[in-house]
């Protein structure tokens, strides 16, 4: 406290962003509980600044929701966090993000070796034309695991963790694609729990299914949230309040319009527990999109 | 349940431990062998132009410019002029083209909006066994079947008929004494026509596949008959690329050695009469190089070899480009 | 049925006799086309079976001297010929094959648009387009004339035919592979090389295999680029290295050129095994095909 935090002030209040880590009463944060630090990081796709200024630290054991109204950043901060924007010729980050002290893109670090550590699930599932057995055993067979046992061990270990152990059990080797959609998005949960990850990202991973599955991988965050930092991008706001502990408001620089999509830039408005964002909004923009003004 | 060993340390500077690591070789090599394979097609087009120049120098520099492009071809007596077998070539894809055209324009149309989706299967099966018919089974079953029949049953009656008729006489018509070859131009013409429909159908059909649905309907919905709806939707968006199709088929005709080898007759002759025997570039390569032994003979016929690959080049970047502006103005559907 | 005066104002008649009469024509003459199509094959595909079958025999597919013309029909047989259109197609397609889809690999996973990529993707399209004599005359000229005829020219020469048809047709495929499977794949950190290697090739496979048998049936046919590379021979040559050699497409396009009965026939033969190979290819890889679609979404 001190300097930084001073720093951080001047810098909320240039941008008007509203920025509490006031934490739900009983529980202080250290910086040991820190997973994620990002300070004044802005990304562009080639000259077009797709996000801008985003200051916010991610604690361990929590979930994190990121939301607000489409084209405003949250996929690609997300994205930022596992280095996923690579992938993109004409993406480019400014800014720092550091994970546990060190720098998530410093020109030594390798992103292979950053996503072992950050999985992500993806909006649509994206199963594997391959058995589910295999689906599962992919991460641990490229990280060198190749023993059998081990292997059944730990396909078995990641399907309970995903609730979906009981429904696939007699039929590990049919195909990952025979899946419903619920079942698709929880064996793509299974799958990135078998590196054993120390966060796990999930891009509106419940926006292609419907209520029931829904709430089944949200009890399955509430669960693995003991063993994992998850960082969830919804439109949905229930979902932010059902699961998560803090939550983070995106929306577009102040002065421009609604409607010029391709050209609006995303920032954070006000990041904070999630009770606090959702009863008592400090920024009349949060204010407006969690009663349902805008957005 | 074991618990979760945590990730790395933080460490007071410097990236954490197990965060950095070189890019593994297996990863670069294997980009450094994809990108070698992908170069060998490079690497071979321009050996090709190279090496072949260099072989048939001697028949440029011994004939020069007009020689080379003269009617005048004599081997025995040292002459070497490829008009003959230009001629050859251009007119008999040419016959070619006329032919397949008309044919796979109509069972393109017939797959894409006449047969319903569950009953196309035959008729792909049928362009598909057309296509994979190896070129010399075509020469063999043209040369001991289909010239014979032409010359007795056909060719004959047509000439006589026509003989009198200006420009169907000249083209169809006999040349000299009442004689009709079965081996000639437009047998040529015809197995290669046989020979390119497969290819001109199968890429005039994606073409008119990429039609939009809504300028369909929309003929419909005015109440046209599904030829009207064809002339008014689908041709409009599709002549381009099937030009460039066209132009496809072409180049795949002026390339076609064997079959028109056995054919063609092989007979070095400029002549509009379609029914006499007559030459292409490729036949001639494929029939005297194995009696080519004197240096000028042999690279002028290697010369042929050049101009040919060329001429085909030349067709090919055409029919590319204008596929390509079709694609670009199509928004780039594939 | 009483029609009223005004379902007699609405006209909801077929349209003018005209237009129905073009319409109909124009059915008609598409359907002509598919006839013209259809009886060129019917015919050829007889001849041969008719011709061919009663030559064919286990002698004439493995006996091993390549018989002189004059012989009759049922003496010998082109078994060498059909070592040799083995030999020579499998060498091209163990070379051509593994190249391509390394290439294609390339041009889609690695190009991207850069102008290198661009490139290659162009000039491999033009090599598509490259007649196949035009290949032999080239394998002529840099091969045979330092090294001598072989089965292994031959190989190259078909090798070289083979090539950018493989590229294409895998590129096309590796293009159907969904985004969202190769992030999935580096999401779990995996390198680029590990990402297509187990992810995108597998997904890939079946068009991909299907592909190269198509190119493969191809070669099998292709008589012009071995005219100038294997010359011929007078027994079965296994060595694929070194001597002549001889292969089905070449012995029929020699057979069509005589006057002998015999050989004829046995031209004909060679023409029926050689549609007979093409064809099981051709089934083999719709085969692939179906049973890999099953597989994908």
């Amino acid at each position: 406290m001190g300097q930084p935090e001073q720093q951080e002030q001047q810098v909320a209040a240039k941008l008007e962003v509203t920025q509490t880590t006031a934490p739900p009463v009983g529980f202080s944060p250290t910086e040991a509980d820190k997973v994620f630090d990002a300070k004044n990081v802005s990304i562009y796709y080639g000259s077009f600044r797709a996000v801008t200024d985003v200051s916010i630290s991610i604690y361990q054991h929590e979930i994190t929701a990121f939301i607000g109204p489409s084209g405003c950043g949250k996929t690609t901060v997300l994205r930022t966090l596992n280095r996923m924007n690579d992938l993109i010729a004409t993406a480019r980050v400014e800014g720092d993000v550091h994970y546990r002290g060190a720098s998530l893109y410093h020109k030594s670090v390798s992103p292979t070796a950053v996503r072992r550590r950050i999985g992500m699930v993806f909006q649509k599932p994206n199963p594997f034309p391959k058995s589910i057995y295999e689906n599962v055993a992919y991460g641990p067979r490229i990280n060198g695991i190749r023993g059998k046992r081990q292997l059944d061990e730990i396909v078995e270990r990641s399907l309970r963790q995903a609730a979906l152990w009981d429904e696939v059990k007699d039929r590990l080797n049919k195909s990952g694609l025979g899946l419903s959609g619920g079942q698709a998005q929880r064996l793509c949960i299974a799958r990135t729990l078998a590196v054993e990850p120390d966060v796990v990202l999930m891009d509106e991973p419940c926006s292609a299914l419907d209520p029931i599955a829904t709430g089944r991988i949200e009890d399955l965050m509430r669960e693995i949230k003991q063993r994992y930092t998850i960082v969830i991008v919804t439109h949905n706001m229930q979902q932010a309040t059902r699961v998560s502990d803090r939550t983070a408001f995106f929306s577009v620089l102040r002065d421009e319009k609604p409607g010029k999509s391709d050209t609006r830039t995303g920032v954070l408005v006000e990041y904070g527990a999630t009770q606090q964002i959702f009863e008592d909004p400090h920024d009349s923009r949060t204010q407006a999109y969690v009663t349902g003004r805008m957005g | 349940m074991s618990a979760t060993v945590q990730a790395g340390p933080a460490t007071p500077a410097g990236p954490a431990s197990g965060l950095s690591s070189r890019r593994p070789l297996g990863d670069r090599g294997f980009q450094v062998l994809a990108l070698v394979s992908g170069l060998l097609v490079l690497v071979i087009l321009v050996l090709i132009a190279i090496t072949m120049s260099q072989q048939s120098t001697t028949w440029f520099t011994s004939e020069g410019w007009s020689g080379i492009f003269s009617i005048d071809w004599d081997p025995a007596h040292g002459k070497f002029g490829a008009m003959a077998f230009l001629y050859g070539t251009v007119i008999v894809s040419v016959i070619a083209i006329v032919i397949a055209y008309p044919v796979s324009q109509g069972v393109a149309l017939l797959l894409t909006e006449v047969v319903p989706r569950r009953w196309a299967a035959p008729i792909v099966s049928v362009i598909d066994l057309l296509a994979v018919v190896p070129s010399v089974v075509w020469g063999l079953w043209g040369i001991l079947i289909l010239v014979p029949w032409l010359q007795a049953h056909i060719y004959g009656h047509v000439a006589s008929a026509v003989n009198n008729i200006w420009i169907l006489g000249n083209l169809f018509g006999f040349l000299n004494h009442n004689y009709v070859s079965g081996a000639s131009f437009f047998t040529a013409g015809l197995i290669l026509a046989i020979m390119i429909t497969p290819i001109v159908t199968s890429l005039s059909r994606e073409v008119m596949a990429t039609v939009p649905t809504t300028d369909k309907e929309g003929a419909y919905a005015l109440g046209a008959t599904r030829w009207e709806m064809i002339r008014g939707a689908v041709w409009p968006h599709s002549q381009t690329g099937i030009i460039g199709a066209t132009l496809l088929g072409l180049g795949r005709a002026m390339g076609e050695t064997i079959a028109v080898a056995l054919v063609v007759g092989a007979s070095p002759t400029i002549s509009s009469h379609l029914f006499t025997p007559g030459y292409t570039m490729p036949s001639v390569i494929a029939l005297q190089f194995g009696e080519a032994t004197v240096g000028v003979f042999r690279a002028a016929l290697i010369g042929m070899g050049v101009l040919l690959f060329l001429l085909t080049i030349i067709v090919n970047l055409s029919a590319r480009a204008i596929i390509g502006r079709h694609a670009r103005r199509m928004g780039g559907a594939a | 049925m009483a029609v009223t005066a005004e379902q007699a104002a609405v006209d909801l008649r077929e349209p003018s006799g005209w237009r129905r009469a073009k319409n109909q024509f124009a059915t008609a003459a598409m359907w002509f086309a598919f006839l013209c199509m259809l009886v060129p094959l019917g015919f050829v595909l007889v001849t041969v079976i008719a011709k061919g079958a009663s030559v064919i025999s286990w002698q004439f597919l493995t006996n091993s001297t390549v018989p002189p013309n004059i012989l009759p029909a049922n003496v010998d047989g082109e078994g060498a010929a059909v070592v040799g259109t083995l030999e020579i197609t499998g060498f091209a397609a163990v070379m051509a094959i593994p190249l391509g889809v390394l290439g294609a690999v390339y041009l889609n996973e690695y190009g991207g648009n850069r102008p290198l990529a661009r490139v290659l993707s162009f000039f491999s399209d033009v090599m598509t387009g490259v007649p196949s004599i035009v290949m032999g005359l080239f394998i002529f000229t840099i091969w045979v004339l330092h090294f001598g005829y072989s089965g292994l020219a031959g190989s190259f020469a078909l090798g070289c035919l083979m090539l950018p048809i493989v590229i294409r047709s895998s590129y096309e495929m590796l293009r159907l592979v969904p985004n969202s499977l190769r992030e999935g794949s580096y999401a779990l950190g995996a390198t680029k090389a590990r990402v297509t290697v187990t992810v995108v090739l597998p997904a890939a496979i079946g068009g991909i295999v299907s592909g190269a048998l198509l190119a493969v049936a191809r070669a099998a046919g292709e008589t012009a680029p071995l005219l100038f590379t294997i010359l011929t021979v007078e027994a079965t040559n296994p060595n694929l290295f070194h001597g002549a050699n001889t292969t089905l497409s070449w012995q029929i396009w020699e057979n069509a050129q005589q006057p002998y009965a015999g050989a004829v026939a046995r031209g004909w033969g060679a023409a029926l095994t050689l549609i007979a190979i093409a064809f099981i290819l051709m089934i083999v890889a719709r085969l692939v095909t179906a049973r890999f679609a099953r597989y994908s979404r």
